[in-house]
C-alpha cells in the first residue's frame, strides 16, 4: 500500500506539472510532447487502479494515434515552431480565475463528500471481464460507437480534403 | 489508497484543461486542452469503477477514448479548413458571426 501511494504521488506530481506546461508553454510542439507525458501518466494511473485494459488502450490510442494526429495538425497548419509568439489571448487572467474557482469548488465538494473513503484492497479488473461486459451488456452502445467513429472519420476526410 | 486522491487529481487536471480551453488562441492547443479534460473524466470513471467494483466504469472509459479519437479527427479537420481559408488558426480572429 505504501509503495502504491508513493507511486501515485510521483505520478500525480509529474501529471500536474506536465499538464500545466501543456497550457502555458509558448512552443506548440513542446505542448504536444508534454501532452504525451500527461497521457502516459494517466495510463500509469489506470494500471495503478487495476484497470489493465484501459491502461494499455490509453497508451495505444492516445499516445500512438491521437498525439501523432496532433503533430500532423501542427505541421499542416504551419503553426509557429520554436518562436515566442503569444499563444494565450488577452483575457487569460479571467480564465485563470475561473479555473482556480472551479478547482476550489470541486476540491471542497470532493473532500466534503468522500472524505477518506478507502478503495478496496484488490481493485484488479481483468481484461476478460471487460470484454464479457462489452459484448454482452453493452453490445448495442459498442456498435453505435463504432458506427459513430466511422462516420466521424469519413466526415473528417470530407471536411479536410481539397476539391 | 484513498478514492479521493484520484478524484482530486482528476479535478486538478480538469481545471487545467478548462484554463487551456479558455485562454489559448491556437486552435490545435484548444483541442489538446480538451484532451486533458477527457482524461480527467476517464480517471474519474475508472476510479469509481474500482471503488464500486463495477465493470461499467472501464467500459464507459473505453467509450470516452473512442469518442475522443473521433472528436480529435473532426476537430483537426475543422482547424485545417480554417487554416486553408484564413491562413491563420488564431481563434480570436474567427468572429465572422459576431453580431
Amino acid at each position: 500500500m505504501v509503495a502504491q501511494n508513493v507511486t501515485f504521488g510521483l505520478l500525480a506530481a509529474v501529471i500536474v506539472v506536465a499538464a500545466l506546461r501543456v497550457v502555458t508553454t509558448r512552443n506548440v510542439v513542446h505542448a504536444a510532447l508534454y501532452l504525451v507525458v500527461v497521457l502516459a501518466g494517466v495510463g500509469a494511473n489506470f494500471l495503478l487502479l487495476g484497470a489493465e485494459f484501459i491502461g494499455v488502450t490509453q497508451i495505444l490510442v492516445y499516445i500512438g494515434a491521437i498525439v501523432v494526429l496532433f503533430l500532423f495538425g501542427i505541421m499542416l497548419t504551419r503553426a509557429p515552431i520554436g518562436t515566442t509568439v503569444r499563444l494565450t489571448n488577452a483575457s487569460w487572467p479571467s480564465s485563470l480565475v475561473v479555473s482556480i474557482g472551479l478547482a476550489a469548488v470541486l476540491g471542497y465538494v470532493l473532500v466534503d463528500y468522500f472524505g477518506d473513503e478507502e478503495l478496496p484492497e484488490n481493485t484488479r479488473q481483468l481484461t476478460a471481464t471487460v470484454s464479457d461486459s462489452i459484448f454482452a451488456d453493452y453490445l448495442v452502445p459498442f456498435e453505435v460507437v463504432s458506427i459513430l467513429l466511422t462516420a466521424a472519420l469519413i466526415g473528417a476526410i470530407v471536411i479536410a480534403r481539397r476539391d | 489508497m484513498l478514492l479521493n486522491q484520484f478524484l482530486l487529481l482528476a479535478a486538478v487536471l480538469f481545471c487545467i484543461g478548462v484554463y487551456g480551453v479558455l485562454a489559448r488562441r491556437n486552435g490545435v492547443m484548444v483541442l489538446m486542452s480538451i484532451e486533458l479534460i477527457l482524461n480527467a473524466v476517464n480517471i474519474n470513471l475508472v476510479a469509481f469503477g474500482a471503488y464500486r467494483d463495477a465493470i461499467a466504469g472501464q467500459v464507459f472509459a473505453l467509450f470516452v477514448i473512442a469518442i475522443a479519437a473521433a472528436e480529435v479527427g473532426v476537430g483537426l479537420a475543422i482547424v485545417l479548413l480554417l487554416y486553408r481559408n484564413r491562413a491563420s488558426i488564431d481563434l480570436d480572429t474567427v468572429d465572422s458571426m459576431k453580431g
